[in-house]
Parts: structure tokens; sequence; C-alpha cells
């Protein structure tokens, strides 16, 4: 088990291959469809220094505003990250994150994005939404949740040992190739 | 988090102390006119989408136990019960996403659709407010979110079915259908060149295998399928994703729709697709497969792919109005 903890390196995320888990701490910055077509087409500087080193978590929450005026995560999980892979490599290299986490994995165009920055692709678990949500220990702030709606905000939020694996590498690897062909050939073989 | 997790779901007696509905709560089903289902159905959903059915609990359990103790597939559902565990426990979404809300009336004549159309959409309203639904109807174009899962103008979502049928109970079912597994289901018209598939069930079976491999993990697998073979572009889609609703393990009254999903099932689970499309001997938990009529030109397979976390839940009200959840 690997330990990470927000700002990333570049030498860390290098020293990272498939397969390793990984228990993440510190800064998480939720985005999905709304916010990386935004960013990849309107590049918007604030976003600079809230997403440099940093990681952006593919995910919609269920969020609780609390009495205070303080926000809760009741569930966060993972959304599907492909739907991404028309921006993502962009966003990587425009913010240079370090990581991206999601599920299901994402394409060619990501895997060289990831190499070329020094980021990796980082898999929780789709549909454990309580159980994410737990990690998360504090929601530091919120953008654009006017304009884009709850599931689509940018939220910053504070985790603590998120349990990840590594499924896509900073030099070209990805589990989510690997499993696919198999299961292809296995298909094949299944309907010759 | 490699300890092995033993499901834990709260007693009927537990659940029951947190349901909405005031103790001794009985519909009047003699005023059928008048009957309010709001609060019903909003402790119908508190519980779907906090409570999994133990059918499907059993089945992650046992896909669990036929992983290598260890693996990446194992843990993974490992944590999926885990997450169970503690999604009952708080009474929060076992997922983020809650889902488009599905639901299925079936009735006695005399009952007012435009009513309970209402009621169930206060139910869903309700259920936002709670935060036990996220909020998620957008405007297409524009993405704006209605904020309440509402869909203003045109009352599409939440989607409701109705059913008139001639027994004197009515019964309600939910579905809380995420976009990841939507996403991934398809429907195939045979023949399909591409894929070699003919009109006959072996092309049905090429069709789903096709689909099962280009879903990969992206539906969050293991997947439950509901698979309409024949009828129209519309009324298979809709058969199909009613079929998620049969419980697991149940035989399927066709004896030839049975033996095919077995197969089915034990082939798809030599894909080595896995729990999250992490590589395992768990990508389906069953299929659920019907035959319809067709027009005879046409020929459409569909597939209704469900999420592990498939969340379903009806409530029946008894003649006397006599309540029951069956989750």
């Amino acid at each position: 088990m690997i330990r990470l903890t927000t700002p990333i390196t570049e030498e860390q995320i290098r020293t990272l291959k498939v397969g390793d888990e990984v228990l993440l701490n510190g800064t998480v910055v939720l985005s999905r469809d709304m916010g990386h077509k935004f960013m990849k087409e309107q590049k918007p500087e604030w976003l600079k220094p809230i997403l440099e080193n940093m990681v952006i978590y593919h995910c919609g929450p269920v969020v609780k505003k609390n009495a205070d005026g303080t926000w809760s995560f009741v569930a966060a999980g993972p959304t599907t990250s492909i739907r991404e892979e028309p921006y993502q490599a962009d966003v990587i290299e425009t913010y240079k994150v370090r990581g991206v986490i999601g599920k299901g994995g994402m394409g060619k165009k990501t895997s060289e994005g990831l190499q070329k920055t020094g980021a990796v692709y980082l898999h929780a678990t789709g549909g454990a939404g309580s159980l994410l949500a737990e990690r998360v220990k504090r929601v530091v702030d919120v953008k654009m949740l006017e304009e884009f709606g709850s599931p689509e905000a940018f939220w910053i939020i504070e985790v603590e040992d998120f349990p990840l694996v590594v499924t896509m590498d900073s030099h070209g690897g990805s589990l989510h190739e690997i499993v696919a062909q198999a299961s292809q050939d296995r298909a094949k073989a299944l309907t010759s | 988090m490699s300890e092995t997790v033993v499901p834990n779901q709260t007693s009927a007696e537990v659940v029951a102390s947190k349901s909405l509905l005031p103790q001794g709560w009985k519909a009047d089903l003699g005023n059928l006119a008048g009957l309010d289902l709001t609060l019903a159905a909003t402790e119908l959903l508190r519980r779907t989408t906090s409570r999994l059915p133990q059918d499907v609990i059993d089945a992650l359990v046992q896909g669990r136990d036929a992983e290598e103790e260890g693996s990446r597939a194992f843990n993974t559902l490992n944590d999926m019960v885990r997450n169970i565990n503690l999604a009952d426990d708080h009474v929060t979404p076992l997922c983020q996403d809650t889902g488009s809300i599905i639901f299925w009336v079936r009735h006695p004549f005399g009952m007012s659709q435009l009513a309970t159309r209402k009621q169930l959409r206060a139910a869903v309203v309700e259920a936002t407010k709670r935060s036990w639904l996220r909020p998620n109807c957008v405007e297409s174009l524009s993405g704006k979110n209605s904020g309440n899962n509402m869909d203003p103008f045109h009352e599409h979502h939440p989607a409701i079915h109705f059913e008139e049928w001639d027994r004197p109970e009515i019964e309600l079912s939910v579905m809380q259908k995420g976009g990841g597994s939507e996403n991934v289901g398809a429907q195939y018209r045979l023949p399909d060149a591409a894929l070699g598939a003919g009109r006959d069930i072996k092309g049905v079976r090429k069709c789903i295998i096709d689909a099962i491999v280009k879903a990969q993990g992206q539906g969050c697998s293991p997947g439950i399928l509901g698979v309409a073979i024949g009828g129209d572009r519309v009324t298979s889609w809709e058969r199909a994703k009613e079929l998620v609703l049969r419980k697991l393990g149940t035989a399927n009254p066709d004896p030839r729709m049975d033996v095919f999903e077995k197969e089915l099932t034990r082939d798809l689970n030599t894909l080595g697709i896995g729990p999250m499309g992490y590589g395992g001997v768990t990508t389906v938990l069953g299929v659920s497969a019907e035959e319809m009529y067709r027009h005879p030109a046409s020929f459409y397979v569909s597939i209704a792919y469900m999420c592990w976390s498939s969340r379903r839940g009806t409530l029946t009200l008894a003649a006397d109005g006599q309540p029951s959840y069956d989750l």
C-alpha cells in the first residue's frame, strides 16, 4: 500500500505502476462532464492554482447543506471516466494535474497525456458511495455551483486514506487495455 | 481493508422503526379515488436508495467467495459488501448516482393515474430534499439542473408506467437506474453482419456477449442483465428494463429461456472482465431473458444493463390497505 499526499510531485508519479494500491490524502477537486468541457474550451486561469499538482475526481456527489452553511458529502463514488476522454489529456497538460480518479478507465489519448505530463489514472470502486463519502473529511469550497448544479460543480474536498488502484500509469501501462484484450479474445472463442 | 466482510442488513423491525409511515398506517383502498400514496412512496425510496435486495447481496457475496482471496476482484466485491452495510446502517444512498427514477404501478380500476402521478412526483421531490436522491434531471442542451429531480414541462422524469389489473391490491415498484449502467445498455437488430449474428438464439447470444465485452467495467460490473428478444424498438427496451426487476436466482417460467440464461451467465463469467473491469470471474450476477413477438421484418435484441448496486423495491398495498415492503 502506497500513501500519497497532495500536492504530488512528478517524481512521485513516475514511480507508480499499474496495479499499485494507493491511499490518497489531501486535496481533491471534483469535476465531471460540464467542468471538463469548460476547462478545455475556456481554460480559466483561476483554476490553475487550485489544480496544479493536485488530483481531479470524476464524481457527482450527493451533498447535504448543514445548518451552519457548510456542506457534507453523503455519497461520493466515482462516475464513468471515459466520457471525459475528449478533454482529459488537455486538462492534465494545461493545469499540470498529477492524478485523475474515476472508474472504468480511459483511452489512448488520455494515456498519452499521462505519459507526457507525468500523471496517473486512479481507479475507485464504482457504486461505493457511502464507503468513499466516509473518507471525505471536509468540504473546503465549491466553485460554479450555481452555473453547473451540484452534481457537476467543482467541489474542493479533503480526503483521508482514500482507497485507489493505479490502473493507468505514466509509462503507458493500462490494466483496462489488458482486460479488454483478454475478454475480446475469450469472446471470439465463445462465439466461434 | 482486507478482512472478509459479513453482510449485516438491519432487521425488518429496525427498518420499520425508521419508517416515515406512522405506526399502523393503512391505505383506504375502499376509496381509490381519494388515495394518497405520497408518504408510502417516499418511504419506498428511502429503502431503495439505502438498501439492496437480499438476492443481490447474496449474489455479490457468492461472487466474492468465488474470487481468489486477496485479489483485486475479491477486495472490490468485499468493499461493495462493506458499502452495502454502511449505507443501510446510515440510511444514506448506496451510490451517489441515485439514478433515473422509474416507477411501475399496477392498480385496480378506479385509482386516478393523474392523482397518483402527482403523488409520486411529490415523493421524489421530498426524497431529493432529504438527500436520499441526487438531483439527476437536467435540461438536455444547456445541462441546467432542475434541482429537484422534476422534469418541469414534459413530465418524463420520473418515468411512471401504469397498468390496470383485475386484482384488488396495488403494487408499486421502483428502480433507481444509474447513468453509467444505462449508457452501456445496447439494442441490436438482427441479422447483424458485423457480428455474424443471425436471427436465432445463437445470434442473440452473440449480441449479448458483444455488449458485455464493450461494457467492460464501465457499467459497474458485476452487472444484472434484462434481455428482451423481439418487440419493436420501444416495447423491446421497456421490457428489457422491467426484466431487471426479477429476483436473481428465480427460475424463468419459460424452460428454454431458463436454460439459456444459466448457460449464458456461466459463459459471460469466463470473459475475465470481473468486478469494475479489474479482471476476475464475476462479470455478471444474472440474466433475465424473455422472448416477445415481433414484426416479421424486425428482430431486436435489447439488453438493459443494471449495475451491481441494483436498487429496486416493491410496495404492495393489500386489499385491506396493509402496506408491505419487500426490502
